[in-house]
């Protein structure tokens, strides 16, 4: 889904570069609670495997394909915040040394796959954890919903900014159909891949997986916390 | 640090990963679908992809669109720039994890 240069215009593209320049400097602050020593090593993988997996589209069919991503598969490994700042490097690399999507259009891409991606799947992923029982077989069901949603998400996010400053007059109600639809289908390879992925982990470490953690704590029920809380 | 069954060490999950990511990168990349993606697609379908513009200077980029230029051999070519940009973003990703983190050992 990666935006090119031209799509839209000057004023959108520099407003959803001030959003995402914003988005970066919470995520910053906010990735300080998720990473600690133990973890920190998994964001700067969870990057590269999103970097690496998003060069592989899929077909969907009718002479289309998608990619991961991979904004819900980063938030429920490393949190969301760390998430955020996961998928802005993968779009930085991209756009500087791959030409993948483009310059003035880093920041409409960091705005759609970083904040609105990470943002509305982890809201999914939250909601659907409530629902299910919280334990750690509920983890890979509700992050692969929340792929699912996150994609389509993201593609109506950018019908809502083409509607402001889109560069070509197109007729707003098709596009938002066409987007959210082909999207909807593409949502279906991010929530196989994410729901695998997150299996996989908590399969090994469930300990790393940050959207096991309230899962993990109540299985472990007296555990922790005193040395971290004093240091 | 764990009583729980014996588990997978962080070093060898992350190289493991790693070895993965590289394994989809390097290789696997060459057999991508070569379709547009969803955007490209309905932006064809539409009728705006050709407002695209390629932008100057990452479009001289020595990798732009995951080819390396110099490389003939396409398969080669797009491996250096898939392995390239998978440790780059690593380093560059796992730096700022580094910087931002908790030192949750350091102090008393």
């Amino acid at each position: 889904m990666h935006v090119p240069d031209g799509f839209l215009d000057a004023p959108t593209s520099a407003a959803t570069g001030a959003v995402a320049v914003v988005g970066i400097g919470l995520a910053l602050r906010g990735a300080r609670r998720e990473l600690d020593d133990r973890t920190a090593p998994m964001a700067g993988l969870v990057a590269a495997f999103i970097f690496a997996t998003q060069m592989i589209n899929f077909p969907v069919g009718a002479g289309t394909s998608g990619h991961l991503l991979g904004g819900v598969l980063a938030a429920v490994l490393v949190g969301p915040w760390t998430a955020v700042l996961c998928v802005s490097t993968v779009l930085l690399v991209q756009c500087l040394l791959f030409a993948d999507g483009g310059i003035t259009a880093l920041g409409t891409n960091v705005t759609l796959m970083g904040l609105v991606g990470v943002g509305v799947g982890w809201l999914v992923f939250r909601l659907v954890r409530a629902i299910l029982p919280n334990r750690l077989a509920s983890v890979a069901p509700a992050a692969a919903i929340a792929a699912l949603v996150s994609v389509p998400a993201a593609a109506l996010a950018f019908t809502g900014l083409y509607a402001i400053g889109g560069e070509a007059p197109i007729a707003l109600d098709a596009l938002a159909t066409a987007m959210v639809g082909w999207h909807t289908v593409i949502g279906v390879g991010e929530a196989l891949i994410t729901g695998i992925v997150v299996s996989a982990v908590l399969a090994v470490r469930p300990d790393l997986v940050y959207g096991a953690r309230s899962a993990l704590e109540k299985r472990t029920l007296e555990v922790r916390t005193s040395k971290v809380v004093e240091a | 640090m764990s009583t729980r069954r014996a588990s997978v060490s962080t070093r060898t999950l992350v190289l493991v990963g790693l070895l993965v990511a590289l394994v989809l990168a390097g290789f696997v990349s060459y057999y991508a679908s070569s379709h547009p993606d969803g955007l490209e697609f309905v932006a064809g379908d539409k009728g705006f992809l050709d407002t695209a513009k390629d932008h100057k200077s990452s479009a001289d980029s020595p990798m732009s669109d995951y080819s390396t230029k110099g490389v003939d051999d396409p398969r080669l070519s797009g491996a250096v720039a898939g392995i390239t940009g998978t440790v780059l973003v690593l380093v560059i990703a796992g730096g700022v994890a580094l910087l931002v983190r908790r030192r949750t050992h350091v102090g008393d």
